[in-house]
């Protein structure tokens, strides 16, 4: 059914008429032309497509835009914040935790809900968490290191 | 005659909705074919292809390499500062464009640094050398006396005396040139052989980084294609009414049948409204029936190599040991499916193409709407993994065709299913190993046999008078029709993997029937310097000692070690396993030793070698393709195992210090070794020998049960 659903989006009122059993992740990367956030398997099986709404990390692929309808999403391009790069997306790339950077923008949201939840995870937490967002490039032993530190850094405060 | 006019009367049929039955003149496409890349060329000699220094100093590098994630951005940029002496901070780096860039074949096989580099390298260095002449007459001084340091050039003995690289080029082409300029020594290097952040970095935690899916223009419809749901199902008959009504565009170009929307989730919708028919497939052989259709359909064996006489190396055999190895068909996988934008304006096609060659590409989209190849353009932009699986450009084509069918701007993203469906897979294989010992507990002979990987590095290494190697089928095409019953193609370390798994499983047998420490066996059998010292570097690093008593395995640790060689780049990998009750191998610790000649970006290198393990552990333990007559049965990330978080083990990097010898490359050596260390560490820790890949919790069970 099409209407108007609204939103806070990286901070900002958002709104939308859309047919609303239609995807997040579509209507983010199409209607409102953000395309951090990746498409990668469509059936919330790789994590490629994670966003925050409120404060759990979901997979847009498949989480119908209706359902976000009043709440606050939060997608990669809302984290830097005046040219500054939060604690999480620094650490990422000091430590080189990435490489074809396709599930990145996923993962730094993954671990963003970890974080806020779970301010200083112990090793085997982070793999729990993060294990169902994929990475074929074989980046994993950084994003954990990366995780590691911007545990330190935030010291709680996501 | 352009190849798909039959189309174009078609399309017009389809002005109206209904039901249409198709005669099978023209099947859907179903079959990626190999990439037919153009041959190798050298590179242009003028150096003005590959760089260009700006107005304002910036420096811009050419490369027709692709960012595939696996740093060229970063490394080329070093070799291309250090030898121009400027900022690596200064350099701008444009890859895979191919109206921009120089002609490249491909980035595959490990070849970025290994060939480009160095023409990188000459064109920077002959550059440097026409500057200093150039600042020499402004400056009036000899050229001999001059230092250069960040594009800026000065005369030392001469305060004041400085003139910049910007101020000597004021954003012109150079035109003066100079032969036979020498490269830097390594021991001058200042940027190369160091860290540096990767240029891509800050796209990529961003999000910013544009892939080419994220590429939008007005007017642009997203489009789905309507697919078989086996290779050899033919459409028989398909009614799009539903998916009209539903506001989709229906495009019927030669073998394609396209749903177009101006959305590309409304266009998966309305590709679900279609009604079609196909053909069963013709019966094929299915994930376990493979290998003896392998056997039974391949070509006559190839001889690659030979010494000495079996003949005569069966007569010194005490004891022979012969095993057959499989290997299944494995995916790519990459996180970013095919996806392709294409544009055509005033008759030039630009298309983004996640491509691992864009200029075979270019030559593809040419042909197939009929421009000629300078009114096509291809870009490849962020490339979200390849990995071999996009050597080709079928989706760019798609794209192409149907922006020419519709007159507009079209994007073609794959759903995971297709790129299942088309993956041009690692071949399934076959190999066989005969091999004796003499009393002394030498290999006296070794028979190698395989069938469908290919031969390279297939052929031993190992100091052993008498052997033979042939092999038969291969993963770069020209196989006996039906042979492969899919695409298959380069997949990281292409037949490399398949033959070191084999050889180094079959070392390890031979060195428990020595009743000798696996490491101590192959040291025994190794004349070759680089590779006993990638070995010795990995043990020492690992901490590896021989098993009690006196070394004779299994010891019940769970150690392993597995060595081998792929395009000039030595490896050796040691890792410690855990095999629980349940059969899920848990790899504790891996060690990887490399010697890969000069290495231009440490941290970069320990990136690709920390990812070709990983990704090495997928095909070890995991990964594996089912299907059954045509029909693939993994279709997504539920049932296709690729290594997760919980599945990394502790990963320790070497790189072995010898940058006087050529780089050799680095993102797929390490992946070689690592399913055979891991057999053999699963030997070393449960006394059971796993003979086919991947060695899943099932396989492992089995196994031991066999006893």
């Amino acid at each position: 059914m099409e209407r108007t659903i609204q939103f806070t989006l990286n901070g900002q009122p958002a709104r939308v008429t859309v047919d609303d059993g239609r995807m997040l992740l579509w209507v983010l990367r199409q209607d409102l032309g953000l395309t951090g956030t990746k498409f990668g398997c469509g059936e919330g099986l790789c994590g490629a497509c994670t966003v925050m709404v409120g404060k759990e990390a979901v997979r847009s692929c498949s989480t119908p835009v209706k359902d976000v309808a009043g709440k606050q999403v939060l997608t990669i391009e809302g984290l830097e914040r005046e040219g500054k790069l939060h604690p999480i997306q620094q650490a990422f790339l000091k430590h080189h935790a990435f490489q074809c950077g396709y599930c990145t923008p996923g993962m730094i949201l993954s671990a963003y809900a970890l974080l806020l939840k779970t301010p200083r995870p112990a090793p085997a937490e982070i793999l729990r968490h993060m294990d169902d967002n994929l990475c074929r490039c074989g980046a994993h032993v950084r994003i954990v290191e990366a995780i590691q530190e911007a545990a330190g850094v935030l010291k709680g405060g996501v | 005659m352009r190849p798909h006019d039959l189309s174009r009367r078609e399309l017009l049929a389809l002005a109206t909705p209904g039901l249409f039955v198709f005669f099978p003149l023209e099947p859907l496409e179903a079959f990626q074919e190999p990439a037919r890349l153009p041959g190798r060329q050298a590179g242009p000699t003028d150096f003005n292809a590959w760089l260009r220094i700006g107005e304002n100093g910036r420096v811009t590098c050419f490369a027709g390499k692709v960012e595939l994630g696996q740093g060229p951005t970063t490394a080329l940029a070093q070799l291309l500062a250090e030898e121009l002496d400027v900022a690596y901070d200064a350099v701008d780096m444009v890859l895979g464009d191919t109206d921009l860039c120089p002609y490249d074949m491909g980035t595959f096989g490990s070849m970025g640094i290994r060939l480009t580099g160095p023409l990188i390298r000459a064109a920077a260095a002959e550059a440097r050398a026409v500057l200093v002449q150039m600042a020499a007459e402004r400056l009036a001084a000899p050229a001999g006396r001059l230092q250069v340091k960040a594009g800026v050039v000065t005369d030392p003995s001469s305060a004041g005396k400085r003139v910049t690289y910007a101020e000597l080029v004021q954003g012109k082409r150079i035109e003066r040139h100079i032969e036979k300029v020498p490269l830097k020594p390594p021991a001058a290097f200042t940027v190369v052989g160091r860290p540096a952040v990767r240029k891509d970095a800050r796209d990529k935690v961003t999000g910013k980084g544009k892939y080419a899916g994220d590429f939008a223009f007005p007017g642009m419809l997203h489009a789905r294609i309507l697919r078989p749901p086996a290779h050899g199902a033919a459409l028989q008959e398909v009614d799009t009414t539903a998916a009209e009504k539903a506001g989709a565009r229906v495009v019927r170009d030669g073998g394609l049948l396209a749903i177009l929307h101006e959305r590309r989730d409304l266009a998966d919708r309305a590709l679900g409204l279609v009604k079609a028919r196909f053909t069963p497939p013709p019966p094929g052989p299915d994930d376990k029936t493979i290998f003896d259709h392998l056997l039974k359909t391949a070509p006559e064996p190839r001889l690659v190599g030979e010494s000495g006489s079996l003949t005569e190396g069966a007569k010194l055999a005490h004891e022979v040991v012969e095993q057959t190895y499989l290997n299944s068909y494995v995916a790519h996988a990459p996180m970013e499916t095919h996806s392709a934008t294409a544009v055509i304006e005033n008759g030039k096609a630009t298309v983004w193409a996640s491509t691992q060659a864009p200029f075979g590409v270019k030559q593809q989209v040419a042909q197939a709407l009929g421009f000629t190849p300078p009114n096509v353009r291809i870009v490849a932009p962020y490339v979200g993994g390849g990995f071999g699986g996009k050597s080709g450009g079928q989706q760019a084509v798609e794209a192409a065709r149907l922006a020419a069918a519709t007159g507009q701007p079209v994007q073609v993203v794959w759903d995971r299913t297709e790129e299942f469906f088309f993956d041009t897979f690692r071949p399934a294989a076959v190999v066989k190993i005969r091999a004796g010992l003499t009393s002394a507990g030498r290999i006296a002979f070794w028979d190698y046999q395989v069938y469908g990987a290919g031969d390279r590095e297939a052929h031993t290494f190992y100091d052993i008078p008498h052997r033979r190697t042939v092999s038969a089928g291969n993963w770069m095409g020209g196989n006996p029709p039906g042979m492969h019953p899919f695409g298959v193609g380069p997949w990281r370390a292409p037949s490399v993997n398949t033959n070191t798994f084999a050889r180094e499983s079959q070392m390890d047998i031979l060195a428990a029937k020595a009743g000798v420490d696996p490491l101590e066996f192959r040291l025994a059998h190794l004349s070759d310097r680089r590779m006993r010292r990638v070995l010795e570097a990995a043990a020492k690093q690992f901490g590896w000692v021989p098993g009690k008593p006196a070394g004779k395995p299994p010891s019940g640790r769970g150690v392993g070690v597995a060595c081998g060689i792929y395009s000039g780049t030595y490896v050796a990998t040691m890792a410690e396993v855990v095999v629980p009750s349940t059969g899920r191998v848990q790899v504790k610790r891996v060690v990887t030793a490399q010697d890969q000649g000069l290495t231009v970006n440490p941290d970069g290198s320990r990136q690709q070698m920390e990812g070709s393990i990983t990704m090495g552990l997928g095909q070890a333990l995991g990964e594996e393709v089912r299907f059954r007559n045509g029909e693939v049965l993994d279709r997504n990330f539920d049932s296709y195992q690729v290594p997760r978080f919980s599945w990394v083990p502790r990963i320790e990097t070497i790189l072995i210090d010898n940058p006087d010898t050529p780089a050799t490359g680095c993102g797929e050596p390490p992946i070689i070794t690592v399913a055979a260390v891991i057999a053999n560490a699963i030997y070393d820790a449960a006394n059971i020998r796993l003979l086919q890949l991947p060695m899943t919790p099932a396989r492992i069970l089995e196994a031991r049960k066999r006893g």
